[in-house]
C-alpha cells in the first residue's frame, strides 16, 4: 500500500549525507522483515526510526552494521552507502568482512537496550573500554586506561578512577548504559546507532542519558540513528523522523512536520494513541477517549468519550495502615542478618470502590512490593491491611484464600504469567475451578467464552496456547483471567508498560470500561506518569519505600508540592517538539533501599496542604531527592 | 523481533521422521519379545552340540547362527529381550517416579526437606556403586525383582537432581506466581503447572537410561550379583560371546545390535514425546 521509494537523482541529496540507505530489504527465511526502505542520515544530525514491535526498525539498524548476518537474516536487496572519515564512500552490503570490522566500533558504533547483557560480566569496566581503544586506535594499555577514564568523565560518571576497576554487576542500570555510551564513543565514531537505549531505564535516569547523548553529539559532531517506540523521546531528540510499519517506511519528515501534520494514516494513529502528560489539565476526573486503530490499513476510531465518574467515597474497600515490608539480605557466616532491603516503610493509604489509585515511583521505590504484599505473595513485616473492614491478620486460612478471589493481580509480562503448557481457556477457567465458583464443566466453558468476549477476544480463542497470541491479546487474556473470579479489586502491576502505545491505549480503555461496568477498584502500579494521568482518580508517589505525596490526580499533577514529584514529572519526555528542549538538569542515581541492620530510615511526617492532598515534609531529609 | 508463528497443529508431530523411525525400531525389537513364548516355545534352551558356532545364514534353522553350545542365537536374542527390557524399562520407570517425586518436594517446598533429601542424595552419589550393589545383594539375595529394586535405589538421585533444578527455576517464574495469586493451592500448582514443565528433560534422561540399565543388568549378572546367569538376557549373551569375539562374532554382535536398536528407537520416541508435550514447539530445534 505504500508507494515505492521515490528514485532520487543520483548525487543530489545523497551527496552530503553520511549514510544513505537505498531500497534496503532484509529477509529471515521467507519472512520479509524490512521491505525496500530508503533514508539518509546527515552528518551531525539525529534521525529517529520509530515504529511498534515487528515494524522492522531494529532489523534495519542491525542491517546497517551487517549484524543481521549473525542472526539468521539476509539482506535481500538494496544498498547501504556509508562515507567513512577517509576514502571513498562504500556500500556496506558488499563490503568484505575485514573492511566491516574496521568500520564497526570505529566509524559506526552501537548501543543496545539492555546494558547488562551487552557488557561482559567477567571483565572490569576499564578493561572493556580499553579493549576497544587498543584494538582500533592502537593505544598502549596505559594510554588506553587514561582515555577510558576521560570517557567515563565525559558521560558524567562520578569517581571515574574507581569505576574503572568495577565489574558490570556492581553498577546500576543507568550507570551501565553510560558505560556503554562511553565505549561506543571511544573511537569518536561518525555514526552512533542507539537501539532503544533508555527503554529499560527509569524516567529520571532516562532524562539524564538523553541529555548526555545530546551533549556529546554536539561536542563530537556524531550523527545518531535513534531507534525507539517512544514518541516523547523522538520529540526530544530527533531532527528527522522515519516512521516504519510492518517492514515498510510509511513516512519520512522533519520532526516538527511529523508531529504537526502527519500524512500517513498509521502515523496519525500512532500519534493519537500516545498519552500526553498534561492532556487532562483542568479535568477533575479521568476520562476515556477513543483510540485510532489501524484496521487492515484503514484508520478507525474505537471507543467513546466518557468521564470516569465511578468512584464512591463512602467507605473504603481496602485500608492499608503503616505497612512495612523488609527483606533480609547479606548474612554472616553464622547466619546473622547484616543488611535489609527496606522495601516498604510504614505506608498508609485507602482505596475506595470504583476508584483507581495509582502508585507511581521508580525502581526500588517499593511499589511492586506493596502490590505483592496485598496479594499475599509476600508476608509483611508489620502493619495492618483491612479489606472491607476485616483485618487481614485476624483472618483464618480459609478467609485469606477467599481474599485471593476478591483481589486479583495482573503482572507486567503477560507471556511470562501464562503457563505455556496450558490453553488460555484452561488458564482463564483456573480461578473459577480453584474457588469452586461454578461446578458444571459446560457452564465453566460458557463463562470462559463470555469473559473472552468481554475483553475483546473471540470465544474460540479458548483452545489456543499463549504463544499463538500477540502481546496485546495476551494481556487481554490475563485480564479475562483476573475477571474470572469476579473480584472487587484488581492490582495491575506495570500491566500496560510493556505494550506498544496503540495497544496500551486500547488496554487502558478496556480497564476503564470494565471499571464502569463492574464497579472495580484498581491499584495501578506504574512508572509511566502519562498513563497515570489518563487512568487514575488518585495518585500516590513513592520514593524509597515511603509515600511522599498522595492526593487526587488533579492536585498531584497540577500542583505538585514535593520536590521528588516535580522531578519525576519534569523527567517525562513530552511528545511535542515545539517545546523547549533544554530542561531542568536532573542529576543523581536513585539511592539504594538496602541498609545495614540497626540503621532504620527516618519516617517522613505528612502534612495536608489541601483537602485530601498530603505531602511529606521536605525537612525530614529526603536524601538525594532534591 | 516477534514474528507471528503459524498456528501449529499438534497433528504435525505425528508426521515426523522421529516418530516413524522410533516406532519402527522399537516395534521390531519389542513385538517379537512379547510373542517370544509363541515364536520360540523352547525358550532358546534346546542345544545342538553338532551345530556349535554355526555362522549366520548357513542353516535355515539358525538364521543368526548358533552359540558355543549350539543354541540358536535368534531364539536367544528374542527370548533374552524379556529380561533385558523388563529390567531396563521397569527400573527406569521406578527411578523416575521416585526421583521426580522427591525432586518436586525438595525444589518446591525448600527448607529442611530440601536439605535432608538433597544431602542424602549427595551421600549416596559418593558411595561406590559396586560396593553398594554387593552389600545390597548380600542382604537381599539375587533375582530379577531385586535387581530392578536395586537399580531404582541407585538411580533415583539423578532424576531428583534434574527435577529439583528445574523446579527451583520454575517456582520463581511469573506464571507460577500468578497461579498462586489467583489462589491455586500448592498441590495443584505442583501437578498442573510445575510437573508438565519439567517433563521435557526427564523424558530425555529416561530414554537414555533404559539402554544403560540393560547393560548394567549384564554387568551385575557378570559379577554374579544379578539375574540367574542361566536365563538368557542381552547383557548376559554379550558377556558370554566376549571370549569368541575373534572366531564367532555373531554370538555377541546380535544381542549388541538388539540393545542398540532398542535404545535408538526409544531415544527417537523420547525426542518426539518431548516435542509433543511442548505446545510451543520451541525445543524441537
Amino acid at each position: 500500500m505504500n508507494s515505492a521509494p521515490i528514485a532520487k537523482p543520483a548525487g543530489s541529496e545523497a551527496a552530503g549525507s553520511l549514510l544513505s540507505v537505498r531500497s534496503l530489504s532484509v529477509e529471515f527465511g521467507s519472512f520479509r522483515a524490512v521491505n525496500e526502505v530508503s533514508f539518509d542520515v546527515q552528518p551531525g544530525k539525529t534521525l529517529a526510526i520509530v515504529g511498534e514491535s515487528g515494524s522492522g526498525k531494529s532489523v534495519t539498524s542491525l542491517a546497517i552494521m551487517r549484524l543481521t548476518d549473525y542472526t539468521g537474516g539476509r539482506i535481500a536487496g538494496g544498498e547501504i552507502l556509508f562515507r567513512p572519515s577517509s576514502g571513498e564512500p562504500l556500500d556496506l552490503v558488499k563490503a568484505s568482512d575485514d573492511r566491516l570490522r574496521q568500520i564497526r566500533g570505529n566509524e559506526i558504533a552501537m548501543i543496545f537496550q539492555e546494558p547488562m547483557t551487552s557488557l561482559n560480566p567477567v571483565f572490569t569496566i576499564g578493561n572493556q573500554i580499553a579493549e576497544t581503544l587498543i584494538l582500533h586506535e592502537g593505544l598502549s594499555s596505559r594510554d588506553a586506561r587514561l582515555r577510558a577514564k576521560e570517557l567515563l568523565q565525559k558521560v558524567r560518571l562520578p569517581d571515574a578512577d574507581r569505576l574503572l576497576d568495577r565489574y558490570p554487576h556492581q553498577l546500576s542500570g543507568g550507570m551501565r548504559q553510560r558505560v556503554m555510551i562511553a565505549m561506543a564513543l571511544a573511537c569518536r565514531p561518525k555514526l552512533l546507532i542507539a537501539d532503544e537505549p533508555t527503554t529499560a531505564l527509569d524516567v529520571t535516569i532516562q532524562a539524564q542519558i538523553l541529555n548526555i547523548i545530546r551533549d556529546l553529539q554536539q561536542e563530537m559532531g556524531t550523527a545518531v540513528i535513534f531507534i525507539t517506540h517512544d514518541m516523547g523521546v523522538v520529540a526530544e531528540m530527533a531532527d528527522d523522523v522515519v516512521v516504519m510499519w510492518k517492514g515498510n517506511k510509511v513516512e519520512e519528515a522533519p520532526v516538527r512536520e511529523i508531529f504537526a501534520a502527519p500524512k500517513h494514516p498509521y502515523t496519525r494513529a500512532l500519534l493519537s494513541a500516545v498519552p500526553r502528560l498534561g492532556s487532562l489539565k483542568g479535568e477533575p476526573l479521568p476520562k476515556r477517549t477513543p483510540v485510532t486503530v489501524m484496521d487492515g490499513g484503514e484508520p478507525k476510531l474505537v471507543g467513546e468519550t466518557r468521564v470516569q465518574d465511578t468512584a464512591n467515597y463512602a467507605k473504603p474497600i481496602l485500608e492499608v495502615e503503616k505497612l512495612t515490608t523488609r527483606f533480609d539480605v547479606g548474612k554472616t557466616f553464622l547466619g546473622r542478618v547484616t543488611h535489609r532491603v527496606h522495601a516498604v516503610e510504614e505506608v498508609s493509604f485507602q482505596i475506595y470502590p470504583g476508584e483507581t489509585l495509582a502508585l507511581v515511583g521508580e525502581s526500588g521505590s517499593g511499589k511492586s512490593t506493596i502490590g505483592r504484599t496485598l496479594q499475599q505473595l509476600i508476608e509483611p513485616t508489620s502493619g495492618m491491611v483491612r479489606f472491607e473492614g476485616r483485618d487481614m491478620n485476624a483472618m483464618s486460612h480459609g478467609e485469606r484464600r477467599r481474599l485471593r478471589q476478591q483481589i486479583q493481580y495482573i503482572f507486567q509480562d503477560p507471556f511470562a504469567s501464562l503457563d505455556p503448557r496450558h490453553t488460555v481457556g484452561y488458564s482463564i477457567a483456573e480461578p473459577i475451578v480453584v474457588h469452586g465458583l461454578i461446578k458444571d464443566r459446560k457452564a465453566i466453558d460458557r463463562r470462559v467464552q463470555e469473559l473472552l468476549e468481554q475483553v475483546g477476544l473471540r470465544p474460540e480463542h479458548a483452545k489456543r496456547y499463549p504463544h499463538e497470541f500477540s502481546g496485546g491479546q495476551r494481556q487481554r487474556v490475563c485480564i479475562a483471567r483476573a475477571l474470572a473470579s469476579d473480584p472487587k479489586l484488581i492490582i495491575a502491576d506495570e500491566s500496560v508498560s510493556a505494550l506498544d502505545v496503540s495497544i496500551q491505549a486500547q488496554i487502558v480503555n478496556l480497564l476503564m470500561e470494565l471499571q464502569e461496568k463492574r464497579g472495580l477498584s484498581y491499584l495501578f502500579i506504574t512508572h509511566d506518569m502519562a498513563v497515570v494521568e489518563k487512568i487514575s482518580h488518585r495518585v500516590a508517589v513513592m520514593y524509597l519505600g515511603q509515600i511522599v505525596e498522595i492526593g487526587t490526580r488533579q492536585a498531584v499533577f497540577e500542583n505538585p508540592q514535593h520536590s521528588y514529584t516535580r522531578k519525576l514529572l519534569s523527567a517525562v519526555p513530552i511528545a511535542d517538539p515545539q517545546r523547549e528542549r533544554a530542561k531542568m538538569r536532573i542529576e543523581g542515581e536513585i539511592p539504594s533501599p538496602v541498609r545495614p541492620v540497626g540503621q532504620e530510615p527516618a519516617i517522613h511526617r505528612m502534612q495536608e496542604i489541601e483537602p485530601g492532598h498530603w505531602v511529606a515534609l521536605e525537612a525530614d531529609a529526603i536524601r538525594g531527592a532534591a | 523481533m516477534a514474528m507471528a508463528p503459524a498456528a501449529p497443529s499438534r497433528l504435525r508431530h505425528f508426521r515426523s521422521l522421529e516418530l516413524t523411525l522410533g516406532l519402527f525400531l522399537t516395534g521390531i525389537m519389542v513385538l517379537p519379545v512379547l510373542f517370544s513364548g509363541f515364536l520360540f516355545p523352547d525358550g532358546g534352551e534346546s542345544m545342538d552340540l553338532m551345530a556349535r558356532l554355526l555362522p549366520p545364514l548357513q542353516s535355515p534353522a539358525h538364521l543368526l547362527g548358533t552359540d558355543p553350545l549350539g543354541r540358536d542365537v535368534l531364539a536367544r536374542v528374542v527370548v533374552g529381550g524379556k529380561i533385558s527390557l523388563m529390567v531396563g524399562v521397569l527400573s527406569v520407570l521406578g527411578a523416575v517416579t521416585l526421583g521426580t517425586f522427591i525432586g518436586l518436594i525438595a525444589g518446591y517446598y525448600r527448607g529442611i526437606a530440601e536439605i535432608l533429601l538433597m544431602r542424602f542424595a549427595d551421600i549416596q552419589l559418593a558411595l561406590p556403586f559396586i560396593l553398594v550393589a554387593i552389600m545390597f545383594i548380600a542382604v537381599l539375595g539375587t533375582g530379577v525383582d531385586k535387581v530392578i529394586f536395586f537399580m531404582i535405589i541407585a538411580q533415583w538421585v539423578q532424576y531428583a537432581r534434574v527435577v529439583r533444578g528445574s523446579v527451583l527455576a520454575l517456582r520463581e517464574r511469573e506464571f507460577v506466581q500468578s497461579a498462586r495469586a489467583i489462589g491455586v493451592g500448592n498441590g495443584r500448582i505442583i501437578l498442573t503447572h510445575i510437573l508438565p514443565n519439567v517433563l521435557g528433560p526427564i523424558v530425555i534422561l529416561m530414554t537414555l537410561n533404559v539402554g544403560t540399565n540393560i547393560l548394567l543388568e549384564s554387568s551385575l549378572t557378570f559379577i554374579g550379583l544379578g539375574v540367574d546367569p542361566l536365563i538368557p538376557s542381552w547383557g548376559g549373551m554379550l558377556a558370554d560371546g566376549r571370549t569368541y569375539l575373534q572366531t564367532a562374532w555373531w554370538v555377541s554382535v546380535f544381542p549388541g545390535l538388539a540393545i542398540m536398536f532398542t535404545v535408538l528407537g526409544l531415544n527417537l520416541l523420547g525426542d518426539w514425546l518431548r516435542d509433543y508435550l511442548d505446545p510451543t514447539g520451541q525445543t524441537s530445534r
